[in-house]
């Protein structure tokens, strides 16, 4: 049942980054790329329809969250408390940036809410990047000082915004450091790819040539930073095989990641125009994957010896609500499904100013 | 620890206000929406559909709204009350995901299609939107009224030694005595807002000799809604809640009606203050024996004053508690008396002639948000010193990690966000309304 449960929270959250991932990709892009008040129209129409609801993916891997393991729900929501709120704050602008922009038809409002969404979803990709370095590298559970811990709770911590030294080696490192900065910069990097993909996908025009044109350069630093980020991942601590040396072929799952990140920079020069977003779906997809059964069954692990780290075993709910929540997750997904596929089936192929809100 | 805990309540407090300042709005418009949608593809009356779309526009920046100030409130559990969270996940959690899954994904996906897609879709499609985006926001209020109940009133758990609620009873959770009448309550209680939003915006273009048609089309729904749900939010949901919390939570039915001594034939008090250093009403105004005519339907039934009960039990704010309910329940008398007065004048049509009602009208819209706050506040101040009513302290749900600074941090980043969002949104919404139905300004 745990192990049900794990595989439903990291598919929504999968499903979270891959979908709402075009929508920040697409909100860098506007506030790099698109210069004209054309090129930001044409951002704002490829994701118009789609991003509320993928939003909700969050809120509903959320829930799951809450449900099937409260423990690691306080744990992480609490520990993180302020680089979360502020996340919150984040949303806010990014999301009433997209809503609202239009609404009034004058410069000065206008403007403050296209930086407004854009430099949300910069920042919200960058702290999701930075979140996910986190959580990978674990955190002081319990807050254990002097070999003692200050909480009564084992699952309790709580990590500073950052520690002078900026150094993920510090005896107790903040939430950001260059460590989780360079993770922070692999999840913008990607996801920028991503969106332009999602565009080039869904629109047409110069607009859509001139994307194709920006992928190498970004490519180019998305694999300088994946590879410091792993070198850097390495050095602090000490990788756990466990699971690759148990099942050989969990090795595949870096292999294909490795495969689809040269799929994201071959595919620009394609006229196959799925292709480059199934890449980068792929990438995020295998990327996380690995990242994850490499911890696995941990989801949390603990910088101390003192508490045990956080894993899907001593975190989760009780068995019977585990097994009744089954039954109607199931339905909601069936229904999840079929609105999914009818929204884009209604705005199926290139959208066009037709499909335009404004 | 006692700042911490202050500034945990006072942030969840002031978030869940504001947060509720939007759905109770679209809650109900959803449905006049619909009834508007409904009655275009019946008559093929243009004045309906333009009359949907002019609501809709609204409904989209109350809907936003909704959804930016709702999110933090999802994450303020863990957040801000992590220990309660993983007591009680087991439970509250099934509800609160379910609300994700069942609900959020339905009005999501079908709120974009209703407000854009209405060429795309075609008439019966943009209508079946339109009735799921209703669908899907009442769905949403149900089960965070099922959450809330079970606060309320806890059915269909165990307790492990280690002191975790665990879910035992899925079908309990769900039949939950408390739930029906809250989720009516709250429901028609939001019709009420939405009424008055409809009928001050009618009574404002008449008052202006601008849009007539639509002024009296906006009038007569919100007379014709607003008087049903104003009798309904009184009688029959408010009395049967009101039992509830009589059975299950006599002592702050007590609180709530200031009586400090047990009394057979109980008095309704209409007026009157608490003095907590005396225990007793100063000032008070009464209707003899009512009170126990309303819980018991006897006049002389016995009615348990706070005196029987423990104080360690007793509601920690017993003034706030007593003022909430009376501010809910006495403006909810002033609306009856406004709505009957509505369909008075409508049935003679004498709408027109009558500005002074207009100006009632327009100047009531604010009061249905207060009483609807307020009536939270009866809840919510009834169910203190308790999170899970009887069982789980507040005290012992807040996150031990977050200290009292850090939280008093982003109480005032709150603050400051909301209230220029606030500022940015009645714009937004007077702009709208100026402008009126016929405006080619489309949202988005
Ligand atoms: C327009 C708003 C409005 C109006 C006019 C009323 N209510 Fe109300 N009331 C609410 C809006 C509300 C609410 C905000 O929606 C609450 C909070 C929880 C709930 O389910 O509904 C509520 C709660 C609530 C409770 C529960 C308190 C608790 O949980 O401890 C009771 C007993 C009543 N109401 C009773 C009444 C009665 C007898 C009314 C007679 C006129 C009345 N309400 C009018
Ligand atoms: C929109 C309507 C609501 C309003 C206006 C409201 C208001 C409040 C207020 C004023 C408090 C602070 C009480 C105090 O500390 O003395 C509070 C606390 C709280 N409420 Fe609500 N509430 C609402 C709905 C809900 C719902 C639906 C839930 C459950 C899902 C809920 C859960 C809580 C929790 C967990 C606390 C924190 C603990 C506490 O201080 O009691 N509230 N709410
Ligand atoms: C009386 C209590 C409440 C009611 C009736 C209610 C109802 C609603 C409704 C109808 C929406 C849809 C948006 C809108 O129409 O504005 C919404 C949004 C939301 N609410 Fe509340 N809410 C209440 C309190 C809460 C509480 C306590 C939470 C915290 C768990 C919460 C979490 C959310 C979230 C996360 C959203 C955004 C959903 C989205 O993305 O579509 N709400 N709420």
């Amino acid at each position: 049942m745990e192990l049900t449960w794990y595989i439903i929270l990291c598919f929504m959250l999968v499903m979270y980054i891959v979908l709402d991932g075009f929508d920040f990709g697409a909100g860098i892009i506007h506030l790099f790329f698109a210069k004209t008040e054309e090129e930001k129209k044409q951002v704002m129409r490829a994701i118009g329809p789609f991003w509320d609801g993928n939003e909700v993916w969050l809120i509903a891997a959320g829930g799951v969250l809450f449900a099937a393991f409260p423990t690691l729900y306080a744990s992480a929501f609490s520990g993180f408390y302020l680089p979360l709120i502020m996340i919150l704050w984040f949303f806010i602008f990014r999301a009433l940036g997209i809503e609202f922009t239009y609404l009034i038809n004058h410069e000065l409002w206008i403007k403050p809410w296209q930086k407004g969404f854009g430099i949300s979803s910069l920042l919200l990709s960058l702290f999701f990047g930075v979140a996910f370095g986190n959580i990978i590298r674990g955190v002081n559970l319990g807050g254990v000082e002097d070999g003692l811990t200050q909480f009564n709770n084992h699952y309790s911590f709580f990590t500073p915004l950052w520690d002078e030294s900026f150094s993920p080696f510090a005896e107790r490192p903040g939430v950001i450091d260059w460590f989780t900065i360079t993770i922070g910069l692999v999840a913008v990097l990607t996801l920028t790819i991503h969106g332009a993909y999602w565009i080039i996908l869904k629109t047409e025009g110069d607009f859509v040539e001139k994307l194709k044109s920006k992928i190498l350069p970004l490519w180019i630093v998305l694999v300088i930073c994946i590879t410091i980020s792993l070198i850097a991942f390495v050095a602090l601590k000490s990788f756990n095989h466990e699971i690759f040396s148990q099942h050989p072929s969990m090795y595949l799952l870096p292999f294909i990641a490795f495969l689809s990140l040269l799929g994201m920079l071959f595919a620009k020069n394609s006229n196959k125009t799925w292709l480059g977003f199934t890449s980068s779906t792929i990438f995020i997809i295998s990327g996380i994957g690995s990242a994850v059964a490499s911890l696995f069954p941990v989801i949390i692990p603990s910088t101390n010896s003192i508490v045990d780290h956080l894993t899907i075993y001593n975190t989760s709910a009780e068995t019977y609500g585990l097994e009744v929540g089954i039954i109607w997750w199931v339905i909601a997904f069936a229904l999840v499904l079929v609105y999914f596929i009818f929204v884009h089936t209604v705005y199926k192929g290139k959208l066009t100013e037709k499909h335009d809100h404004h | 620890m006692e700042d911490a805990l202050l500034y945990d309540r006072l942030q969840f407090a002031f978030t869940i206000t504001y947060h509720y300042l939007f759905p109770q709005l679209t809650m109900g418009l959803s449905l006049i929406i619909v009834i508007f949608k409904g009655l275009h593809l019946k008559t093929n009356k243009e004045l309906y559909n333009k009359a949907a779309k002019f609501w809709a526009k609204i409904f989209a920046v109350n809907f936003g709204m909704g959804v930016v100030t709702g999110i933090p409130m999802e994450f303020q559990f863990g957040t801000n009350w992590a220990q309660f969270s993983e007591l009680t996940g087991n439970i509250i959690g099934q509800t609160l995901a379910m609300e994700g899954m069942f609900s959020f994904f339905l009005e999501s996906s079908f709120l974009g299609l209703f407000l854009f897609g209405e060429k795309l879709l075609g008439k019966k499609l943009h209508f079946l939107a339109a009735f799921l985006v209703f669908l899907g926001s009442w769905a949403s209020g149900y089960l965070i009224i099922a959450t809330h109940s079970w606060m309320q009133n806890p059915v269909g758990y165990e307790i492990l030694a280690n002191g975790k609620f665990v879910l035992n009873n899925f079908t309990d959770l769900f039949g939950n005595p408390w739930l029906l009448p809250s989720f009516f309550h709250n429901q028609m209680a939001s019709l009420v807002t939405t009424s008055f939003v409809i009928g001050g915006t009618g009574a404002y273009y008449l008052l202006n000799h601008k849009h007539k048609e639509y002024a009296h089309l906006f009038l007569k729904t919100a007379i014709i809604t607003g008087l049903i749900s104003t009798l309904s939010v009184a009688f029959p949901t408010g009395d049967l809640l009101a039992k509830q919390v009589a059975t299950k939570q006599p002592v702050t039915l007590a609180a709530m009606e200031g009586l400090f001594e047990s009394e057979e034939g109980a008095p309704l008090v209409l007026i009157g203050q608490p003095n907590m250093n005396e225990k007793r009403l100063d000032n008070k105004i009464e209707v003899p024996k009512a009170l126990s005519f309303l819980t018991y339907q006897r006049w002389n039934a016995e009615i348990k004053g706070l005196n029987e009960f423990p104080e360690e039990i007793w509601p920690t704010n017993i003034p706030g508690l007593y003022y909430s309910y009376h501010i809910m329940v006495g403006l909810g008398t002033v609306f009856i008396g406004i709505m009957i007065l509505g369909i008075w004048f409508l049935w003679k049509k004498k709408l027109e002639k009558y500005r002074w009602f207009l100006w009632i009208l327009l100047f009531a819209i604010p009061f249905p948000y207060i009483a609807n706050t307020a009536g939270w506040y009866t809840s919510e101040l009834g169910r203190q010193p308790y999170l899970v009513y009887g069982l789980l302290k507040t005290v012992d749900g807040i996150s031990e990690s977050v200290s009292a600074g850090n939280t008093l941090f982003t109480l005032l980043g709150f603050i400051g966000l909301y209230l220029v969002l606030g500022f940015i949104m009645l714009i937004l919404v007077g702009k709208m309304v100026y402008n009126g139905p016929e405006s080619k300004l489309k949202t988005h």
